[in-house]
């Protein structure tokens, strides 16, 4: 990856998340909005396999982890979004001509599996004062709001990530 | 590297020997188990990195070495935010307009400023006027004086999917904004300053499950703590727990805060909310109720933070010391 794509895609994971916390902050639903920033990972998962969708699931959870208004022990979205990197890549080959109903599928999957996963980390860690219950319907009601979201924003992602890396021909 | 070259030999070694077809196709398989194992590596590599960065984050408590990184990122990213919630603001704000009257109401409020705001810039000028007014009002109204107030605007909220309720603001160290600053808005206390980068701050909501503030009984002066739900629907609640089991809180009453050594992170006398209901069981030798907060915290705007006094670009309301309060909020901020 050349430095220049790298910051391209640097570049995506920040707007991702400052029109995360900016612009829908004001339209959540009980203080849940939709978390782009998988988006962004799971589209380049299905699009480009599960080594670009890890690095971004890093890059995009340590922005997640660090960035303000961020409180809680840095690395955990870091963890969550590289295993949904890994697992979403590895879907790839399957994914070839996938149809619209199929990707929400899979962005359900991605957000229900990013999402528990920070929840199962806050309990491990101690970090997380809420009840499992309370910690469910945040899960589910984000779930919705990513599937809800996706039929806009997974077409403009991938016009993006096509545009930062031509699909390779062969091996990948 | 060395994967490469290893790659590379194989390859060679393959297309030299037989049918090239066949070659091929093995050539492909063997790529794709050696693509496997390098996917498989870059996952170990990667979830290791996440483990470590945990395991200093939390092994390190209060002072991480993590909270620089923090800082780095807060002052690059911070100000993006700022800017994109300046020019998001005002279109965010029309579907809020199709929602009930009391919000309605707020939205006025909301939209107004983010229009005098914009106003403002397009006549060039630094003072943010609106915000001026507005916070003039809120100490008025409120009655509480004394403080220099630092006026801020909440351009970003943490997503729920992260378990915390905060907030960032677009002022931080260069305006006089450090940890453990009191947070408040016209209704009444929002937070705390959890960090300050350069030009943002990151604010706690009292709405935080992990929130606690010491509180006041407006009738009988009695002491308590607030804990947050970690609600930030409007519909949030704090629960109230008194220190002395005898006391007796009924509806409706205010609590207000108690105020903590040296004003941080709260000063005393804050309007917390009001006491929606009194929960009693024997077993508990405490007495615990549910407080309804002042602040709605579903459309969070302008707030000002309670700065040093003497902070440029702060403001000192001019209102004369209220009778009631028993210590002077002016040598209580002034240890900061």
């Amino acid at each position: 990856m050349t430095l220049l794509r790298g910051l391209g895609y640097l570049a995506l994971l920040v707007i991702a998340f400052v029109v995360q916390v900016t612009f829908f902050s004001a339209f959540t639903v009980q203080g849940i909005g939709p978390n782009l920033v998988l988006l962004v990972v799971v589209s380049a998962g299905l699009a480009r396999g599960p080594e670009l969708a890890m690095g971004l699931g890093f890059t995009g959870g340590l922005l997640l982890d660090l960035a303000p208004p961020a409180d809680h022990v840095a690395g955990r979205w870091a963890l969550c979004l590289v295993v949904v990197g890994f697992l979403i890549g590895r879907l790839r080959a399957r994914a070839q001509g996938a149809t619209p109903i199929e990707v929400i599928a899979v962005v359900a999957v991605a957000s229900f599996v990013a999402s528990s996963l920070f929840v199962f980390t806050g309990f491990v860690l101690g970090d997380t004062a809420w009840s499992a219950n309370a910690a469910l319907r945040v899960i589910l009601i984000g779930l919705a709001y990513d599937c809800a979201v996706a039929p806009f924003l997974m077409p403009l992602l991938g016009k993006a990530e096509e545009r930062l890396s031509p699909p390779q021909v062969g091996l990948a | 590297m060395w994967r490469n070259s290893r790659h590379c030999s194989r390859s060679w070694s393959l297309t030299g020997a037989g049918g090239k077809s066949v070659n091929l196709q093995e050539q492909n398989s063997h790529q794709r188990t050696d693509h496997g194992h390098r996917t498989r590596r870059l996952l170990v590599v990667l979830l290791l990195a996440c483990a470590t960065l945990i395991t200093v984050d939390v092994g390190a408590g209060q002072d991480s070495p993590l909270d620089r990184v923090r800082g780095l990122v807060g002052d690059g990213v911070g100000p993006i935010e700022s800017a994109v919630s300046t020019v998001t603001d005002p279109i965010a704000g029309i579907p809020e307009a199709m929602r009930t009257n009391r919000s309605l109401r707020s939205d006025v409020a909301r939209l107004q400023a983010a229009n005098d705001d914009l106003e403002n810039r397009l006549a060039g000028s630094d003072q943010d006027a609106a915000e001026q007014r507005q916070l003039r009002g809120l100490v008025r109204a409120s009655g509480n004086t004394g403080y220099a107030l630092q006026p801020a605007r909440v351009i970003a909220i943490g997503p729920a999917q992260s378990f915390s309720r905060a907030v960032t603001i677009d002022r931080g160290r260069r305006h006089g904004v450090r940890p453990d600053m009191t947070v408040l808005e016209q209704a009444g206390l929002v937070g705390r300053v959890l960090r300050a980068d350069e030009t943002t701050a990151t604010v706690l909501l009292i709405t935080d499950a992990r929130s606690v503030v010491g509180g006041r009984l407006g009738a009988d002066l009695e002491i308590g703590f607030l804990r947050g739900d970690g609600d930030l629907s409007g519909a949030g609640r704090l629960d109230l727990e008194l220190v002395d089991a005898t006391a007796t809180p009924t509806q409706g009453d205010l609590v207000t805060t108690w105020g903590s050594k040296d004003g941080a992170p709260y000063v005393p006398g804050i309007r917390i909310g009001t006491i929606e209901s009194v929960l009693t069981s024997p077993r508990d030798s405490t007495t615990r109720a549910v407080v309804r907060p002042a602040v709605d915290f579903s459309s969070l705007d302008i707030v000002a933070v309670v700065v040093a006094p003497g902070t440029p670009g702060a403001i000192v309301p001019d209102v004369k010391q209220p009778n009631s309060s028993k210590d002077s909020p002016k040598n209580s901020t002034g240890g900061q």
